[in-house]
Formats: C-alpha cells, structure tokens, sequence
C-alpha cells in the first residue's frame, strides 16, 4: 500500500497546474498566426497527460493511467497530422 | 515512509516545470522561440511529474515509467515536426533574431 497525499499537497499541485492551462489558452485564443495556436495545442496536449497521471493518483484507480497512455499515443499522432498538413502535404 | 516525501518533492519540482513552460509559451516573441520553451520545459516537467507519482505508488512506477518514457521520446519529434512546418510555409522570425542557420541548407 502507499501513504495518502495531504490534502494541503493537492491544493498546490492543481493551482500550478490550472495557471499553467490558462497561459496556454490564452496563447491558444491570442495566437497571430497558425503555428502558434499549434504550438499552444501541442503544449495543451503535453501538460494533459501529467495532469491525467495525477487524477489517477488522486481517485485511487490504476485503471486511469491506461487513460493517460492512451492520451499520450492520439496527441502524437493529432500533432503530427496537424504539422503534416500545414506543410502542405495532407 | 520516506519515498512518499521523495514523490511528493518529485511532483512538485515537476509541476514548477510545467508552469514555467507554460510561460514561456505565453511570453516568447515568436513561433521558434516559444517551441523552445515549451518543448524543454514542458518534457522534464512531464518526466518529474510522472516518475513522482510512480515513486509515491510503488506498485505503479514500471506503467508510469512507460508513459514517461513515451512521453520523452515522442515530444521533440513533435515539436521538430512543428517547427519544420512552420519554416516551410514562412512564419516570420522575430526582428531580434541573429543568425539563421536553416536558409543556407534550403538551396543546395
């Protein structure tokens, strides 16, 4: 077994996180071109998957970081179809 | 227990992380300089993140070290993808910018 979190630990972790996804969707909403609201996507993405490991600690449920692996996989392959096709080639 | 204390430190330094890449995003000049930031930034505080809470839960850390694994190699593809993309279809770069090493190899 493992020893619970206080309390005062999650309040931290989820403050410094939740600042973090509103600078990205600030970004996301004020981006001057394409490339930056990818580049504000493909952060968003990246701090979601931590973010999901985390829940998944905070529920006591090993099945949610199958959630964050699966995550992890379609962001990749989202990213990397959205730069394929500002390239020009999709 | 002290690997609990050690996760805990782990989570926080990997959340600092996280948040400071986040700023870097939101505060850069330019499209080159915000992959930059964001994509250093934003991996180690993911690699921290998720190793620290494998740390806290013993019986988690072989999945969560998969994840982290994945994570760190699949988010500088990415971002290399990203960066290409945007060069080839002509993102400015910022007036402060010096040197461009990528023009040259583009006509030979």
């Amino acid at each position: 077994m493992f020893q619970e979190i206080p309390g005062l630990m999650w309040y931290i972790f989820f403050i410094i996180i939740s600042g973090g996804f509103f600078l990205l969707f600030l970004r996301f909403l004020r981006g001057p071109t394409t490339s930056d609201k990818v580049v504000a996507v493909d952060g968003l993405t990246t701090v979601t998957t931590p973010t999901l490991v985390l829940l998944s600690l905070f529920f006591k449920r090993g099945m949610y970081l199958d959630v964050a692996l699966v995550y992890a996989i379609l962001a990749y392959i989202t990213v990397l179809a959205i730069a394929r096709y500002l390239e020009g080639g999709l | 227990m002290w690997y609990a204390i050690l996760g805990q430190i782990f989570i926080v330094i990997g959340v600092v992380f996280l948040f400071l890449g986040s700023l870097g995003i939101y505060r850069m000049p330019d499209v080159y300089n915000r992959l930059q930031a964001g994509t250093k930034a934003t991996t180690l505080g993911s690699f921290f993140t998720i190793v620290g809470v494998g740390t806290v839960h013993p019986a988690w850390f072989l999945k969560c070290l998969i994840i982290a694994l994945f994570v760190l190699f699949t988010n500088p593809v990415s971002a290399h993808a990203i960066g290409k993309a945007s060069y080839k279809i002509g993102v400015k770069m910022t007036d402060r910018s010096v040197v461009d090493q990528y023009k040259g190899e583009e006509d030979e």
